[in-house]
């Protein structure tokens, strides 16, 4: 699904290199989660994988599904199945929440050379969708996470990965800012698109998310770099006793 | 201080171009005369007034005018699904043919040399009045001409609530038209009334609108200004708002050479309200400029200014917003906000933001910004698969809408959404 070889990545403006020599295999059907210290350059990887302006890709490659993904607009690899789940959500003041996503899925269908979904479908399924996320007709009705709580602005992006269906979903933080019953709610969101053709890179700093989401594979970011990787006894490895041992073991 | 050679010489020739109407009641000749004599007195608009810094008003005075192609387009009319009174203008010319029967229940309508004609005494309380009243503190030269000179237009006067609102459609035939309308509309105590109007007009087109509004009376006013790019227009807002009145005028305009448009709003009486607003999207060798003025002389009254402007490749906005707290206009909320959205590097948006206050009770505030579109929502929107073209659209009518979402009537205002994203999108195309 995606293969990320040797990335190193910096800020454009700056003299500062952030990814150093990423290597990163994510198989479909598989849900692979990424820890590591504050810092070490896991959002930065999401944004190079979604295409973000400001970052300098200094070598490497990362393919999806056979297409070279450096080499594509944002909206191109959205089209091509690529997701994020944002560590920040934005608010966007004046576009509404519906009209963002039917605006976005219809965008998709057409790039692919898929129908457009009519309305009366789109609502259907929106609602449908909006529903097991816990997620009001009105906050669907407001512009895009304009006044939402944090905790919704993160079940909104969740709904956002459940309407549009993507293959490869990179969730950064998706857990942070979320009471209990939310991220029962995400994690359910996220396991019931679970799938052969899909997989997950689930970026979190607690062990509690992947009780709800069990990942196949475990990776340690530090420094820009995977410096480990192992099974989810890795992440119960972190909640107990952080990232110190590890750290030094690769040192 | 003495006005300037070139200002009254300009003022002249203003006046020598356009025929002195003829046949006209004495009292409708003495304001014509007034009018002639304001605009004598105090000269023609010139680059170097105050108010005109920003606005050259040159190919507003010129003679003859510079043309301006009609522009063809295949676009089903704006308001075309309301149901209304549709009065059309062929070059600033009334057409029957083309217009509905002119009569609705509720309004007195009628055009306004027929008015001008007669001894009407509300048309004699309200004709040039509004006008010479907003002559003052800042001189307005053309909607002095316009007085002086304007023979088209009609006289509304307005009882209860008209089932419909009222359409003047400005069409544009002619590359070297030349117009001038004025209209009048009485609002009566507690009545309500909608005018709409639309259409390029002409090559050049100067437009007076006077609305008096008696006490609970609304009045609503939403305006969009046609596309044609070579198209020139100086327009004057003339309002006064009596106890417990309601006044909201929008306006849209795309694209267009040059477009002046002025508004002037007095509270007479307490408890107001009044909302000027404008949406605006231009590129290329495009100038519109809003010059908006409310004088705040009653209590408890409230005005919102909401421009803004869309502009790229060179295109230039610009925004003249006063707000005058009259000493005993106590507990006065006043609101100004102009913006501008620029989409490259060569547009640019000026903004002159004035208060002037004299009550000490008062709530005012006012903001103005000037930036690009925010990089980091296009992002998120292209994340999603949007492409950069759509992203900005959306971002380009988010950034309208506080401006749209002004008009009362949301019919009216998913009329305008309607057509403004029709527009971006062909232009996308
Ligand atoms: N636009 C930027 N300007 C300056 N520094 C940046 C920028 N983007 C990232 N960095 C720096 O790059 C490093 C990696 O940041 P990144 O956000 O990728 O870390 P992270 O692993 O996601 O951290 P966290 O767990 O706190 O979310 C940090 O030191 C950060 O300060
Ligand atoms: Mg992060």
């Amino acid at each position: 699904m995606l293969t990320i070889k040797n990335l190193h990545a910096g800020l454009e403006e700056e003299d500062k290199k952030i990814l150093k020599g990423v290597d990163l295999e994510v198989k479909a059907g598989e849900v692979h989660a990424i820890m590591g210290p504050n810092g070490s350059g896991k959002s930065t990887l999401s944004y190079v994988l979604a295409g973000r302006d400001g970052y300098d890709v200094t070598e490497g490659s990362v393919e999806m599904n056979g297409s070279e993904l450096l080499d594509l607009e944002p909206e191109e690899r959205a089209a091509a199945g690529l997701f994020l789940a944002f560590q920040y959500p934005v608010e966007i003041p004046g576009v509404g929440n519906m009209t963002f996503l039917r605006t976005a899925l219809n965008a998709q269908r057409k790039a692919r050379g898929e129908e457009e979904l009519n309305a009366a479908d789109f609502l259907r399924m929106l609602r449908e969708k909006a529903k097991a996320l816990d997620i009001s007709q009105e906050m669907l009705k407001r512009p895009v996470n304009v006044g939402f709580s944090g905790g919704e602005k993160k079940r909104n992006e969740i709904l956002q990965m459940a309407v549009l269906e993507p293959k490869m979903c990179i969730l950064d933080e998706t857990d942070s800012g979320l009471d209990v019953d939310a991220m029962k709610l995400v994690a359910q969101g996220v396991n019931a698109l679970r799938g052969k053709d899909r997989a997950f890179l689930v970026i979190t700093h607690y062990q509690r998310l992947l009780d709800h989401i069990v990942p196949d594979v475990v990776h340690i970011m530090a420094e820009g770099r995977i410096i480990k990787t192992g099974g989810p006894e890795l992440a119960l490895e972190v909640e107990h006793n952080g990232y110190a041992d590890i750290l030094k073991s690769v040192a | 201080m003495a006005v300037p050679a070139l200002k009254l010489d300009g003022a002249q020739t203003l006046l020598a171009a356009a025929p002195e109407p003829s046949g006209e009641a004495s009292w409708a000749r003495s304001v014509r005369q007034a009018a002639a004599r304001r605009l004598a007195e105090r000269g023609a608009p010139v680059r170097r007034d105050e108010y005109w810094r920003y606005t050259d008003p040159q190919s507003l005075t010129c003679q003859p005018p510079v043309a301006a192609a009609p522009f063809e387009n295949d676009e089903a009319p704006l308001f075309g699904g309301a149901d209304r009174l549709k009065l059309v203008f062929v070059d600033g010319v009334f057409s029957r043919e083309l217009s509905d029967p002119v009569e609705l229940e509720g309004i007195e309508i009628q055009p306004l040399s027929e008015a001008l004609s007669t001894d009407i005494h509300w048309a004699r309380e309200l004709f040039g009045v509004l006008e010479a009243r907003g002559q003052t503190p800042v001189d307005r030269p053309m909607a002095a001409l316009n007085t002086a000179r304007a023979t088209e237009g009609f006289a509304i006067r307005v009882h209860g609530r008209p089932g419909k609102p009222v359409n003047f459609v400005y069409l544009h035939e002619d590359a070297l038209s030349d117009a001038m309308v004025h209209n009048i509309v009485r609002v009566e105590a507690g009545a309500d009334f909608t005018l709409l109007e639309n259409g390029p007009a002409a090559a050049r087109f100067n437009k007076v609108l006077e609305v008096d509004v008696a006490d609970d009376g609304a009045f609503h006013h939403v305006r969009a200004q046609g596309r044609d790019h070579e198209r020139r227009a100086v327009t004057g807002t003339f309002a006064r708002l009596g106890a417990r009145s309601t006044f909201k005028s929008f306006t849209l305009t795309v694209n267009g050479r040059l477009t002046r448009n002025e508004c002037v709003v007095e509270f007479t009486g307490d408890d107001g309200i009044a909302h000027v607003a404008g949406a605006c999207v231009g590129e290329g060798d495009f100038r519109h400029d809003d010059t908006v003025f409310v004088t705040h002389d009653a209590v408890n009254c409230e005005s919102r200014q909401v421009f803004k402007k869309v502009l790229r490749s060179g295109a230039m906005g610009i925004f003249q917003g006063k707000i005058l707290v009259k000493p005993d206009a106590q507990k006065t909320d006043g609101y100004q906000i102009s913006q501008g959205l620029l989409l490259d590097d060569d547009s640019q948006f000026l903004a002159k933001p004035e208060l002037e206050i004299y009550a000490d009770d008062v709530a005012c505030s006012h903001g103005s910004t000037c930036g690009a579109v925010d990089e980091t929502l296009l992002f998120y929107l292209r994340s999603r698969g949007v492409s950069r073209g759509e992203a900005e659209e959306l971002l380009v009518l988010a950034f309208l809408d506080e401006a749209i979402a002004e008009i009362e009537d949301p019919a009216l205002a998913d009329d305008i959404r309607a057509r403004l994203a029709a527009w971006l999108a062909r232009r996308r195309r």
